[in-house]
């Protein structure tokens, strides 16, 4: 298992250095010289230049990359033009907040996905199943943003009985969460319903009913554990949408975090913000890919004996 | 005596009818082989006989089956369930895929013994571990702890079988236990069989498509083609002197240490499919022997003094009966 | 066409007809037709003009006059609504069907010739597959900076992995079929193959994932809008329109209720349809092959 790690990790190398150079080139494939992106409009001469030796702009761009690299590893992703604040501190301040919101949206999909996903498919065609399958239909279609408007009009505005925004207390999580969560459940309620399908109809499966094992016991305790396997891979490679759904989410309920930084970002031509806020949703989608093989393997005894 | 007695069964899956009438019986420490080509309705039976049609959407429509004097058409699921793997037990046609493969084989045995035995865990798995050294398992207190992956397909059929005794059952059903094996194994895997069912006084059925394992196993034998029974017959007299043409055509497809490799021939034609079954004979498209009645008039089964059952208009004479 | 006239039994036999003969599709069809021609036909149809500013009835409920309401600047909603949807809707269908075509080229080069080229475009694919669209997109709009054009090559960029993966599983799988090594074998060209034998079949679950993923560009295109780096004012796109509003949340929700709701029925629609396609076609087993 240990070796299946690692070897799965070194895997994450190269993706890692693609995607840094993609996001180390935004600044040099932003039209107009990188230097004035990195600075202040009416910025003098002598600030242009402690500004170009930072950055090593005068260097080769593999040096300028290798640089970027460097001080990223020990820290440093530069200044943040608008807002005036190391970039680093920018990040530490709003990761929590994603974090915490990312996190509880992730559980709250899978916990219920997976509910629905085995309701539908226990009651195949069943008055259940069509009832998870139109939601996941809608679920799977409304513009989370616009759901996390209505939400808050509806329980902040109409009703009073959670705050409209902000992130002070744990109420405030509750309308973010269920507006990245309903996407994020549909996917998951998608996949599992589809994966315990599939798994009824394998041969290990009518033999465990000539054991004479009751239906339920079966399709909870074998034919689920076989589903939740390619659920589990599913979900790894999606936790970057959930994180895609909390960089709008948060947004629009004007919660600090990783994605109202970016948009903000966006928005003022921040360059140093950007690349930092990309740079962590992409080790996130990376980890989240890895975490879900991780578990995955351990699930599958096939998976672990294959990789060791 | 009889112990399982299938009477006239008719089932329907989505409103076509893929076994029509079918009768046979099995007595305790008798080998009953239910011989045809895929698509005869085989491994249908099978299935009816462990209750398990609902799971792929059939339902028995006319008939009965009565198991050591349990009507089961009308048994409720959940005593039916105290039955399957206590009472009835099933193998399986493909030991690859027939094993829950995250679960470690031992534990799968064990199941069969705590659910209808009431063994706890400790007492399950010596059992098991028993089980496996009887059927000739090599070091099986190791192989109880591997995954199935981890084992031979000749291996993984002896788990398969190892489960199908752990209740001591009366009757065992066995759906073409060896097609997915090396011919080496196939041997071995139905020699094991016959061994258990003499030592044992168990009853089985053995489900095939080769009447050269009916011919080295089988006590009786039942021909089924398109969903009805052909001809039904002791083994020895079956062999000596098949009446139905198409149990001819199944004899005459074993292969033979002088046949010419690439001579084995199978039956031209093939089985029709459930939803275009002709009128008449089923088989009549394919027979030699065709005449006026097989096209329109269903051959009755009939029960000819020199024993067995036969349902063709035109049987082979040499039986001597029905000339 | 009466219900036993030839012709009749002939349409519903066809693939329209199994498509659009369910109630499904049949909705969903009607649906799609009307708003494509809504949005061809917007300049002729709209009740109002979509960026006459008029003050004096800034914020209206719906009422007779304005059937969904007046925006912050007094702007007709449906009328910007239907104008939106000549935005929403070229925007995403472009930028899908130029996405569609370069990734299906991409795919069958690389599922026939193999090889290193494969190996690379392989890659490529599942390094942007494992990150969602939006980044992907805010990425680009990073580099070119906000307005349509962005939006267009962000959503064009986002979904091509998908269609260069499917394309090249479905080329893997009918490149060792026999009648392809016949064809070879009778000299036929490579670039006869690839267009005369491998495209056609794999064409229809190409362009159904395309059509899927045009529903999830329109949502793409909508939360640009939102954030405000896709269509800028005054031209009127649902998600501009609902980036706009969203500060009138409060005071005129009808400002952002209609437009998300006209963004979510038109992609539940998109998804029904092509589901009465792929049943109509029998291809979900392709489907998943990517």
């Amino acid at each position: 298992m240990l070796s299946y790690i690692i070897r799965r990790l070194l895997l994450l190398i190269p993706v890692f250095f693609t995607v840094s150079i993609i996001i180390f080139g935004i600044i040099h494939l932003v039209p107009g010289d990188p230097i004035d992106n990195l600075m202040r409009i009416g910025s003098s001469p002598e600030q242009k230049a402690i500004i170009t030796a930072r950055y090593g702009l005068d260097k080769p761009l593999v040096e300028q990359y290798l640089l970027w690299l460097g001080k990223m590893a020990q820290g440093d992703l530069g200044d943040a033009i608008v807002m005036r604040r190391p970039v680093v501190d920018l990040l530490a301040q709003n990761i929590p907040f994603s974090l915490r919101l990312g996190g509880a949206a992730l559980l709250f999909s899978t916990l219920l996905g997976i509910a629905a996903g085995t309701l539908a498919a226990i009651n195949k065609d069943g008055r259940i199943d069509q009832g998870v399958m139109a939601g996941i239909l809608v679920g799977s279609t409304l513009p989370s943003f616009w759901l996390g408007l209505l939400l808050m009009l509806l329980f902040s505005v109409q009703l009073g009985w959670l705050p409209v925004s902000g992130a002070r207390t744990w109420q405030a999580l509750i309308l973010p969460v269920l507006t990245i969560g309903l996407g994020g459940t549909a996917l998951v309620a998608r996949a599992t319903r589809v994966a315990m399908l599939e798994t009824m109809q394998k041969d290990f499966v009518l033999l465990l009913h000539a054991k004479g094992l009751p239906a339920r016991r079966i399709q909870l305790r074998h034919v689920l554990r076989h589903a939740l396997m390619p659920v589990v891979t599913i979900l790894g490679l999606r936790i970057g949408w959930i994180l895609g759904g909390a960089v709008t989410v948060e947004y629009v309920f004007a919660r600090p975090g990783l994605g109202t930084l970016l948009i903000k970002a966006l928005n003022q031509h921040d360059y140093p913000v950007m690349q930092g806020c990309l740079l962590m949703l992409a080790i996130a989608v990376m980890l989240g890919t890895l975490i879900g093989d991780l578990v995955q393997a351990a699930m599958d005894p096939r998976v672990r004996h294959a990789m060791t | 005596m009889t112990l399982l007695d299938v009477k006239d069964l008719s089932i329907d899956i989505h409103g076509i009818r893929p076994l029509d009438g079918i009768s046979f019986s099995v007595d305790k420490g008798e080998i009953l082989g239910i011989v045809g080509e895929s698509g005869s309705g085989k491994s249908l039976t099978a299935l009816s006989v462990m209750g398990l049609l609902p799971l792929i959407g059939g339902r028995i429509e006319r008939g009965s089956i009565s198991f050591d004097g349990t009507e089961l058409t009308t048994l409720k699921e959940p005593a039916f369930r105290k039955l399957r793997g206590r009472r009835i037990a099933f193998i399986t046609q493909n030991p690859m895929t027939s094993l829950d493969p995250v679960i470690r084989v031992g534990a799968q045995i064990d199941q069969v013994a705590r659910l209808h035995l009431g063994l706890d865990a400790k007492a399950a798995q010596a059992r098991s571990i028993e089980i496996m050294e009887q059927l000739r398992i090599p070091e099986a207190a190791t192989i109880y702890h591997h995954f199935p992956h981890q084992l031979s397909g000749g291996m993984k059929q002896r788990i398969v079988i190892a489960m199908a005794l752990a209740a001591d059952p009366d009757l065992i059903i066995a759906d073409e236990p060896t097609t997915a094996l090396d011919v080496t194994i196939q041997a071995q895997i139905v020699d094991l069989l016959v061994e258990l069912v003499r030592e044992r006084g168990l009853a089985l059925i053995l489900i095939t498509h080769d009447m050269g394992v009916v011919a080295q196993t089988c006590d009786r034998v039942v021909v089924l083609y398109a969903g009805r029974v052909a001809e039904s017959h002791d083994v020895t007299a079956i062999f000596a002197s098949p009446r139905h043409p198409y149990t001819k055509a199944l004899i005459r497809c074993i292969p033979r240490e002088d046949t010419l490799p690439g001579s084995l021939t199978g039956i031209p034609g093939a089985v029709p499919s459930v939803a275009h079954y002709p009128p008449g004979c089923r088989y009549h498209p394919r027979c030699a022997r065709m005449g006026v009645p097989c096209e329109k008039v269903v051959p009755p089964l009939e029960h000819p003094t020199s024993g067995g059952e036969i349902a063709c208009h035109f049987p082979e004479s040499n039986g001597g009966a029905n000339v | 066409m009466t219900s036993n006239s030839p012709r009749w039994h002939a349409f519903r036999r066809s693939t329209a007809g199994k498509v659009l003969l369910t109630p499904k599709g049949g909705i969903a069809g009607a649906y799609l037709l009307t708003l494509a021609l809504i949005a061809l036909l917007a300049p002729w149809i709209t009740p109002y003009p979509y960026d006459v500013q008029e003050l004096t009835i800034a914020s209206q409920a719906p009422n007779l006059a304005h059937w969904l309401g007046t925006d912050e600047f007094g702007r007709d909603v449906l009328s910007r609504i239907m104008y939106g949807a000549r935005t929403s809707l070229s925007v995403s269908v472009t930028a899908i069907s130029v996405s569609v075509l370069i990734g299906m080229t991409l795919g069958a080069a690389a599922g026939y010739f193999g090889g290193m080229f494969d190996r690379l475009v392989t890659a490529a694919v599942d390094l942007s597959w494992s990150f969602p669209e939006i980044l992907i997109a805010l990425i680009l709009v990073a580099i070119i900076g906000p307005g349509l054009t962005s939006t267009m090559l962000a959503i064009g960029i986002a979904y091509l992995a998908q269609f260069t993966r499917l394309t090249r599983a479905q080329i893997l799988s009918l490149k060792n079929e026999t009648y392809i090594e016949a064809t070879l074998n009778l000299g036929a060209s490579h670039g006869h193959i690839v267009f005369r034998h491998l495209m056609p079949n794999a064409l229809a679950p190409v362009i159904i994932c395309g059509m899927l993923a045009t529903g999830d560009a329109i949502i793409l295109e909508a939360t640009l809008g939102f954030f405000g780096l896709g269509a800028q004012p005054p031209v009127p796109s649902w998600g501009a329109m609902m980036s706009s509003g969203s500060a009138q949340i409060f005071k005129a929700p009808w400002i952002i209720i209609f437009p998300g709701l006209t963004v979510a029925v038109t992609v539940i629609m998109i998804n029904l349809f092509g589901d009465a396609l792929i049943r109509a076609l029998d291809i979900r087993a392709k489907l998943r092959e990517g």
